[in-house]
């Protein structure tokens, strides 16, 4: 992107305690705006902690978390959030859902409804604005919320294992999916999964976690070209990357 | 076959009738209910009439039907007649179940945005949980008289707990993750509890309601019998000093009507509330794509 792309997020020495548990240590990132980053480690490593803290969701106590030059301290509006689950208000429809932060943030609704329809458009969900969230499958749900999470044009998108409930087939399809929408979109992505295959697979950079207290054990590049189709998986590359993080989990002695 | 007898209606006629002759024997349900109802009276008007029941014990169902007709024809404002006597009890209900309800769920709102007021509050409610309320009712008759406000204040107590208890329950259990994605969103707490918190405790809420309902027609006879000065309480302990039992049964019936009416409208209101929440979990349907 731009020249000042260089440290768009920027954590510097983050460190995060839970009464006596050390859960993150010592972090350091910096992140490129427009870039694709997954975050991959064992489950407690902190994973979730590390990007609710960059949602202002959660407080640090040392160490710095900056967007765009600007202190994270609390919530921020230029920020979205896709969860483990889609978090559907059953209440509302589809399109309702959608619109959901334009209410709370108090945008123009007939800006942000065309923009909705734009949206569930691009998830593939033209028709289903009228729904339920129970008349849909587990895989539109996500989508859904992916769109929700893009309604108010936030600059980031955070994504904590959005996929983990959907089964391999739809899974795979979300991944190719969601490399559309971000390279339709330019935002930035921090995605953080189980699945070492959908973060090489995704990301530009693979950051390894390892296990409490969490701390980014490498930083790894892809170097593989986009758009990138699911024959993607079976380049040399694509295998090598693989073979190091499995490496480093066995190295700190924990699989997933 | 068809093929063969191309043109021969006659022939054809008696499978075409075959399922209509058989159709009188099957029943639908609601036939069979009536029916039964219907067997049931009767069996209970000759039963009575028979053995010479006195009529003070079992009332014949010609008896009931009297006292109902002699009760609902009468001027609407005599003093002797169902309606005025219903419409006295109808209003307490009403009055007390929308003014014990709407307390119970304002505390239970106050309440679940503050969770050390609820910590501290705690033992207090459960201890009024634990006594029944109806104990109460001679000394608040004391306290407010026989009019309508004893018995409004009787049955505010009985259905401000349920409500109470149940939306401090369903503002306990909404899903945290809820609150968190609109705290992603900067969202202050009115619109957290605005968007979020109030519609997730509904349906337990609407269980309050429910409760309280029933709870309310309770208070009001309840409350009647302690003291009052009209109300279809007093009409009952009227009739059965007179020995009236028919009269009694009358009231029954219309007491039933009110209870019935009320949980009909109270149904009504929540399913068009909770529209969302799925009737039948085996009608659940998802689309796949």
């Amino acid at each position: 992107m731009q020249a000042v792309a260089e440290d768009y997020i920027r954590i510097q020495r983050l460190s995060k305690t839970f009464g006596d548990v050390v859960a993150l240590r010592d972090i350091d990132i910096s992140i490129e705006q427009g870039s694709f980053v997954s975050i991959v480690g064992p489950s407690g490593c902190g994973k979730s902690t590390l990007l609710r803290i960059v949602a202002g969701l959660l407080d640090y106590e040392q160490g710095s978390v900056s967007l765009d030059g600007q202190a994270i301290h609390g919530t921020r509006r230029d920020v979205g959030f896709v969860f483990q689950s889609s978090i559907l208000l059953p209440w509302r429809t589809i399109l309702e859902n959608v619109m959901l932060p334009a209410e709370v943030l108090g945008l123009d609704m007939k800006q942000a409804r065309r923009r909705a329809m734009e949206l569930l458009h691009m998830v593939r969900l033209d028709g289903f604005e009228e729904k339920l969230p129970r008349q849909l499958s587990g895989g539109m749900q996500q989508r859904a919320a992916i769109a929700r999470a893009l309604l108010h044009d936030p600059k980031i998108l955070l994504m904590d294992e959005p996929f983990g409930a959907l089964d391999a087939l739809t899974r795979e399809r979300m991944n190719l999916e969601l490399q559309r929408i971000w390279a339709e979109s330019g935002k930035t992505v921090i995605l953080i999964t189980h699945s070492i295959p959908e973060a090489i697979f995704l990301g530009d950079t693979v950051l390894v976690m390892t296990p409490r207290p969490g701390s980014i054990e490498r930083v790894i590049p892809v170097d593989l070209p986009r758009p990138r189709t699911m024959h993607a998986m079976s380049e040399p590359a694509f295998g090598r990357i693989a073979d190091e993080i499995r490496e480093l989990f066995s190295h700190t002695g924990s699989f997933d | 076959m068809s093929a063969v007898l191309p043109t021969s209606g006659s022939m054809t006629a008696p499978t075409v009738d075959k399922p209509r002759a058989r159709r009188p024997l099957r029943l639908g349900t609601k036939t069979a209910s009536l029916l039964l109802l219907v067997v049931l009276l009767a069996g209970w008007e000759f039963g009575v009439r028979a053995f010479h029941v006195p009529k003070f014990l079992i009332p014949t169902v010609s008896d009931i039907g009297v006292a109902l007709w002699r009760g609902l024809a009468t001027s609407p404002f005599a003093k002797d007649s169902l309606w005025y006597h219903s419409a006295i009890t109808l209003a307490e209900i009403l009055l007390g179940f929308f003014v014990g309800s709407a307390i119970g769920l304002a505390i239970g709102v106050v309440v679940s945005q503050m969770p050390k007021l609820e910590a501290i509050l705690e033992p207090y409610v459960a201890a009024l949980q634990s006594l029944p309320k109806v104990a109460v009712a001679p000394i608040i008759v004391v306290w407010l008289g026989f009019g309508i406000g004893s018995k409004v204040a009787i049955i505010c107590l009985l259905t401000f707990f349920p409500v109470l208890v149940t939306s401090i329950a369903g503002f306990k259990a909404v899903d945290p993750d809820r609150i968190d994605l609109l705290r992603s969103l900067s969202a202050t707490p009115w619109q957290i509890f605005r968007k979020a918190k109030f519609p997730s405790a509904l349906p337990y809420i609407f269980a309050g309601l429910n409760m309280a309902a029933a709870f309310a027609v309770v208070g009001a006879i309840v409350g009647e019998f302690v003291g009052a000065q009209a109300g279809l309480g007093v009409l009952i302990q009227q009739m059965e000093a007179q020995m009236d039992t028919g009269g009694s049964f009358a009231v029954f019936i219309v007491l039933s009507v009110i209870g019935i009416v009320l949980t009909a409208a109270l149904r009504r209101i929540q399913q068009r509330v909770l529209h969302w929440m799925p009737q039948d979990p085996g009608q659940q349907r998802t689309i796949n794509v």
